[in-house]
């Protein structure tokens, strides 16, 4: 099977966030369209050079005309791909393929939700099932909860395993002014938090907060002409296995490591090479599926993996170093917010959190429950 | 019309205190939830089956209330004959169950709804 990408040939020139943690007050397209503005700016553009647009908010499912219109723009491509939290890897990925192509020169990726102060609490997205409702899942933990039991059963991995990845998550945390939650999280605190869905408890969930994140990619010619440091995009892919967890195959087997496996090819590299990981930790249980799944350890051996601070900062394999959406910001879908924090890994400019030298960087992105994965590998000049 | 609505004849069959699946003629493979073709081949030569009840806990998680409220688990049941379905296990505490337990259905009726579940084989 072919599966050809442009590698190296499209670029991200500008990536904000907005309204981090609680942004009262505001609208989720005055959330985008606030990151948005930032992220051109950076690349010197206005909204009136956007002739690629992509967008997903929570509430509006033709959010892509809502977008272009409250932008004031006529784009020739726009696009609200609905995948869960992994429509703005997806959204990338198509973003590519039309720059390459010459569908468009300019790709706006926005994404603003307003849910922490409007709801408290996580918005559903999807339809009640008549073959889940019966049985009153509280979804989306209780199917992220049946992976960690599977896993836990399967591979032996430890709640206090589970533990290591919320507190390595809190220490990036402590290390970035923009990350909500910022106060020490011990094991024994892990540990004494509220089961909701078992195994999972209040500090394995990610956290509900307000925020908004914009994405601005052109070719890679066109971008050495915008800014000094464009972050290449070297490999892109996604898959999808199911939509409800009964449908899962292998509940400790996920549709990341297809992607990864693709992602890593095209871009001609290995998991050994990737300096800083940003995945979407939605729970505890996938940090380690996610590490598992792109190779950085063999199945089942994620929880031993992420042990002893591996994954915390000083350790050998920074993983969400802005906090994660465990830590740092989860406003409904947390995807966009790892390609944002990859680009600033890779332009050099986290400060504290700041990984040394990062030069090659993965952004994953989940969507439903563990249903839809994408992978993208990011790089500097040097990675062409 | 003879072709079949599948959703609606299974809640018809359950209401009925049956509970039944899709089998594929061709491939003799079964089919829960049910739909109009088969996954992968798209066959519509199904019929309907009694399900044998057997099953196995695949994973198992207990969601907490409120006390004194105990309680409830949502369980993961591979059936004997192939699929899998979300489901509950009746007739133990929620901490009992236990994935790689032995259980069997039953058809119970809760909120004036016909809902399968399953207790300890």
């Amino acid at each position: 099977m072919k599966d050809s990408f442009p590698r190296g040939q499209v670029a991200v020139v500008g990536a904000a966030t907005y309204g981090m943690g609680e942004a009262p007050g505001f609208q989720n397209v005055e959330l985008a369209a606030s990151a948005s503005v930032r992220a051109l700016a950076q690349a010197g553009l206005q909204p009136k050079d956007v002739d690629g647009l992509f967008i997903v908010t929570m509430d509006d499912t033709l959010v892509g005309l809502t977008f272009a219109e409250y932008l004031g723009i006529q784009p020739r491509f726009t696009d609200n791909c609905r995948t869960g939290g992994s429509s703005f890897q997806i959204q990338a990925t198509i973003a590519a393929l039309a720059l390459a192509a010459g569908q468009c020169d300019v790709v706006l990726i926005a994404y603003g939700s307003n849910q922490r102060t409007t709801s408290g609490k996580l918005v559903q997205s999807g339809r009640a099932s008549p073959w889940e409702a019966p049985y009153r899942p509280m979804n989306p933990i209780t199917s992220y909860a049946l992976a960690a039991a599977r896993h836990m059963h399967q591979y032996g991995t430890t709640k206090e395993q589970l533990g290591e990845v919320a507190i390595a998550a809190r220490q990036w945390a402590q290390k970035n002014p923009d990350a909500f939650m910022r106060e020490e999280l011990t094991m024994e605190g892990y540990l004494s938090a509220r089961t909701i869905s078992s195994p999972l408890g209040v500090r394995d969930c990610c956290l509900v907060t307000d925020g908004a994140a914009a994405v601005v990619m052109v070719r890679a010619d066109h971008a050495r002409d915008l800014v000094k440091k464009p972050v290449y995009l070297l490999g892109a892919a996604a898959e999808t296995t199911h939509r409800e967890i009964a449908n899962m195959p292998d509940l400790t087997l996920t549709g990341t490591a297809r992607a990864a496996k693709r992602a890593f090819a095209q871009a001609g590299v290995k998991p050994g090479d990737i300096d800083v990981v940003e995945l979407y930790d939605a729970f505890t249980i996938n940090t380690i599926l996610f590490l598992e799944d792109m190779g950085f350890c063999p199945k089942g051996e994620g929880g031993r993996f992420v042990s002893g601070g591996r994954i915390a900062p000083g350790g050998e394999l920074p993983v969400n170093t802005n906090g994660g959406g465990l830590s740092c910001v989860h406003p409904g879908m947390y995807g966009l917010f790892t390609i944002v924090e990859a680009t600033r890994q890779l332009q050099g400019i986290c400060g504290e959190r700041q990984v040394p030298d990062a030069k090659l960087a993965v952004a994953q992105g989940n969507g439903g429950v563990l249903s839809s994965e994408a992978v993208l590998v990011l790089g500097t000049e040097e990675t062409l | 019309m003879a072709d079949m609505r599948p959703e609606q004849e299974f809640f018809e069959f359950l209401e009925a205190g049956r509970f039944m699946i899709q089998r594929c003629r061709d491939s003799g493979h079964h089919i829960f939830y049910p739909r109009v073709a088969e996954p992968m081949s798209g066959s519509s030569n199904l019929e309907w089956v009694e399900a044998s009840g057997e099953g196995v806990v695949y994973s198992v998680t207990h969601i907490s209330q409120k006390p004194p409220t105990p309680s409830y688990n949502v369980a993961l049941i591979d059936l004997a004959e192939g699929p899998r379905m979300m489901s509950r296990v009746d007739g133990i505490a929620a901490e009992e169950v236990k994935i790689g337990m032995r259980v069997k259905a039953r058809v119970v009726r809760e909120n004036d709804k016909a809902v399968v579940v399953f207790e300890p084989a």
